[in-house]
């Protein structure tokens, strides 16, 4: 029986250790927000927070998860979007909107790092998140809209602390 | 052109006409002018239903959507077509996608299968092309694919948005004892001259049943919601992980299961580990499915791990084909026998020693984010489909026919689609599920397909053999012959599709080649099909994606030997043939500021589904290899119904093409499919994703479609700018195995 936090709440998980976390999320607590792309985190459509910084779920066992969980569920919600999220529909990016769960954490966990990314920053770091529908140039725009807004704003305006609650 | 111009024209190419796939002509003959002029029944019942497109409830309008949203945003602009009319506040719009059914039959689906150049026979098209509507009507071919969806939404939602507007007047009339000339609607609101107003909702149950006959539809210049870039309907879903998927489905006491199936077309199962497979924890069942097994289990990665376990062994074909041996088919098809089509043939022949450009593209798959999967509960003798699926009234009819039931006993619900791409088409992944559910009755089931399942058996794009010559008349005219071999999706998928057998030169092998308004004094285009057993489909922009990147190829190399510059060239021949097609090509260049310093650009163009597109593709060479800087993407889509969702399919399309032209590539080793995850097809990354620019033109004529017209062009352009960079002449596909990309 494992413990899992997840989005602030306390799951006790009775599942094998080496089952990832992303079927946990999906499977057994029905947080069908993170996705499955690949399955050997080629694609970064099931990427979460653990602690604050974005992990592969596919790839993360159960046993390994080493802090609080949050998913897209828990980033934030309608009434309370988190800064990301309302940057990406100001910017109308999603398409088929598979992808992008993934997207907006990975783009969380870039933010806690740098607050200001540069193109080539955020490039390095949203490298790893496929996009099918080409959403890209959606994507490089919003980000760097949340980092305008949260610099001018400060943390509080997107209930920004994705990821360490 | 007028009447009777059109009618002699329509004489003269009749024959043809009706030779294309006996789909069309097959429709005449079987269902007749009964079925053409029969009005299908409404699918929808209750209180407030208004007609099959719109329910206005207590809680406001529901647009039914009956189109599968996959991204491309269909569900906000038809939308939009119904809200514009019916004068309701954008935000209390609600969107369902409704039930399957033959009332949402795609009038326009078939249309792109008259062998004529879409671009310049619009009215003939048009006066045929009622004919092609006697089929998908007569089958229920309720089917979102070809780009259609606003083309053939356009009038009858706006005029479902009309009619309910009318009624709900009417309605607000008798109540209020007033003429309905005196009444105004606002914000879902009928409103008197006094000011009282009267909410929809109201107004609704006594509206709804009532027939308004034809109304008139509103201007484009009275519009207020279409032309605009409204906010889409699932965004806020989207980004919150709210929206529900195929995969997302999740029903009271449901198992999961996945599946493989022989990796060899023709193959067999030969042994399998049931034990072992069972001994996993959590694993319920191993069951025969689609010729191969699918482990049931209580959740998806016990059905993963219980798949491994059980460790399948196949037989297979002992003559299975290589990478090698599809291409040699193709050759052989090209070389021997008559051609398949030869829709275009003008001009002269080219001298004996022309020498022979030999093009050749890989098959691709589709790769959507989501893999394949649907849900199903098979009760009581009834079936239950859950399925992202692009053809809901063939998929229902199919699955029924699995478990042979009735189609009137199969219910199938469609929820997001992570990606279509063509794929959603098929309906492999909707009987799979059918049968698996056939089995295991009275527990709902999921299938899904493991990424690795997904690309190695998908219905690819076919892999495409063209033999070019190019070369100058006496009097300087440029002449331009084309040889393409191509296995024939029209014949395979068309017949998954409808059950009918296709005969007659087959379009979707030269889309894209013969019908572009080029107005070449030489060309010829011969279309050569050949049977080759690797399952293909539609792939987005179909034939287009593969045609268009030999001629926008080959009328480059074209420009460079008579000495004429690659933009200039193209104008000159498109000017005299299409002036709006020639516009929206000069502008790409012009934004991209063709010819006016050292960069190195290539320019393509392409018409398909009734939209132009142009582009230019700017590559540099760094330090790390080849670097795409920029790109300009100019359009016309006749109307620009919303420019927000035009320029991300225009951004979205030209990054697809651009995927498949650097690294997209299906190989096969003794017949089975080489690529099996994202690291052996991969698309493009952020990193290498240019800055796109796009400018869209609209002519002012009725709507074309927007979700594929940004692929073909980008292939060539990119390979053209790659020439214009270093000199070198990409005749084949993937680009990474001949230049290296940063």
């Amino acid at each position: 029986m494992a413990e899992l936090r997840v989005n602030g709440t306390l799951h006790r998980i009775d599942a094998p250790g080496d089952m990832p976390l992303l079927w946990v999320l999906r499977d057994l607590l029905g947080l069908i927000g993170t996705k499955y792309g690949c399955g050997v985190a080629a694609c970064g459509a099931c990427t979460v927070l653990v602690g604050g910084v974005a992990v592969r779920s596919c790839q993360t066992p159960l046993e390994a998860v080493d802090g609080p969980v949050t998913t897209i569920e828990g980033l934030g919600q309608p009434g309370a979007l988190h800064i990301l999220q309302q940057e990406w529909i100001a910017h109308q990016v999603a398409q088929c909107g598979w992808c992008q769960s993934g997207q907006i954490l990975q783009a969380a966990s870039l933010l806690r790092q740098i607050p200001r990314p540069s193109d080539a920053e955020i490039d390095a770091a949203m490298a790893g998140n496929l996009c099918r529908c080409g959403t890209y140039p959606r994507i490089r725009a919003a980000i760097h809209a949340a980092a305008a807004r949260l610099a001018a704003e400060g943390p509080a305006a997107g209930n920004a602390d994705g990821g360490a609650p | 052109m007028n009447g009777r111009k059109i009618w002699r024209r329509a004489r003269r190419m009749g024959r043809r006409a009706f030779l294309v796939g006996s789909v069309l002509t097959g429709a005449g003959v079987a269902f007749g002018v009964h079925t053409a002029a029969r009005r299908l029944p409404n699918p929808l019942r209750g209180d407030g239903v208004m007609n099959p497109w719109l329910v206005i409830g207590p809680d406001g309008p529901v647009v039914v959507v009956p189109r599968a949203e996959m991204g491309q945003g269909v569900t906000t602009t038809l939308a939009a077509l119904v809200a514009e009319e019916l004068d309701a506040d954008w935000d209390a719009i609600r969107v369902i996608h409704g039930p399957p059914a033959a009332a949402y039959f795609n009038r326009v689906i078939l249309r792109p299968a008259l062998p004529f150049a879409e671009y310049r026979t619009s009215a003939l098209v048009e006066a045929l092309g009622t004919a092609t509507e006697v089929l998908p009507k007569a089958m229920g071919m309720q089917i979102t694919g070809g780009s259609t969806s606003t083309v053939d939404g356009f009038t009858p939602m706006r005029a479902a948005g009309a009619t309910a507007r009318e009624a709900l007047k009417a309605a607000a009339a008798e109540r209020l004892s007033l003429p309905v000339a005196d009444l105004k609607t606002v914000s879902g609101h009928v409103v008197a001259p006094d000011g009282r107003r009267l909410a929809y909702a109201d107004l609704a149950p006594d509206a709804a049943g009532r027939d308004m006959g034809r109304i008139a539809l509103r201007p484009a210049a009275d519009w207020r919601l279409l032309g605009r870039a409204l906010p889409r309907k699932d965004m806020a879903a989207k980004v919150t992980g709210a929206a529900v998927y195929g995969l997302d489905i999740r029903l009271e006491g449901m198992r999961f299961a996945t599946l493989a199936r022989p990796p060899v077309c023709g193959g067999t199962l030969a042994r399998h580990d049931a034990k072992a497979a069972q001994a996993v924890p959590g694993v319920e069942r191993v069951l025969p499915l689609g010729g191969g097994i699918a482990v049931v289990a209580r959740n998806s990665w016990a059905a993963l791990k219980g798949l491994e376990a059980a460790a399948p062994e196949w037989e297979t074909p002992a003559d299975a084909p290589d990478t090698d041996a599809i291409h040699e088919g193709l050759a052989r098809a090209i070389s021997g026998g008559l051609a398949n089509s030869r829709l275009v043939s003008r001009g002269g022949e080219p001298p004996a020693d022309t020498p022979v450009l030999e093009y050749r593209l890989p098959p691709l798959a589709h790769a959507t984010m989501e893999p394949m999967n649907a849900t199903a509960l098979f009760q009581g003798g009834r079936l239950h489909l859950w399925a992202g699926c692009q053809t809901p009234e063939i998929a229902r009819h199919a699955a029924a026919r699995v478990l042979g039931i009735a189609p009137d006993l199969v219910a199938l619900e469609v929820p997001f689609l992570g990606g279509g791409f063509g794929r959603r088409l098929e309906t492999d992944f909707v009987t799979l599920a059918a049968e698996l559910a056939g089995q295991m009755p009275g527990v709902p089931v999921q299938l899904f397909f493991s990424r690795e399942e997904d690309m190695t058996h998908d219905f690819y794009r076919p892999p495409l053999l063209a033999r070019a010559r190019i070369w100058t008349d006496a009097q300087g005219g440029p002449g331009l012959h084309l040889d393409l071999a191509t296995q024939s999706v029209t014949r395979s998928a068309g017949r998954r599709m409808t059950g009918l057998p296709s005969t007659g030169p087959d379009k979707i092998g030269v889309e894209g080649a013969f019908d572009q308004p080029y107005a070449l004094p030489n060309l010829r285009v011969r279309g050569h099909l050949a049977d080759l057993p690797l399952p293909v489909g539609f792939w987005r922009s179909v034939g287009h994606s593969a045609n268009s990147f030999v001629l926008e190829s080959a009328l480059d190399e074209l420009a460079h030997l008579s000495g004429r510059d690659p933009f200039e060239m193209r104008h000159a021949l498109i000017a005299p043939e299409d002036p709006s097609a020639a516009r929206v090509l000069a502008r790409a260049a012009q934004n991209a500021g063709w010819g006016q310093d050292g960069r190195a650009l290539g320019i393509a163009f392409c018409h398909s589904y009734g939209t132009t597109v142009a582009e230019v593709i700017e590559v540099t060479q760094t330090e790390h290899g080849i670097r795409i800087p920029r790109a300009w993407v100019v359009c016309d889509p006749g109307q620009a119904l919303d420019p927000g969702i035009i320029a991300a399919q225009m951004e979205g399309g030209l990054i697809f093409g651009l995927s498949a032209a650097i690294r997209g590539q299906i190989t096969l080793t003794a017949g089975a499919v080489d690529q099996l995850n994202f690291p052996d097809f991969d698309g493009l990354r952020i990193n290498e994703c240019p800055q796109i620019f796009v400018d869209i033109q609209p002519s002012g004529r009725d709507p074309g479609g927007v979700g594929e017209p940004a692929v073909p062009p980008a292939a060539p352009a990119l390979a053209n700018a790659l020439f214009a960079l270093t000199g070198r002449r990409a005749r084949s596909l993937p680009l990474q195995d001949m230049f290296d990309f940063a």
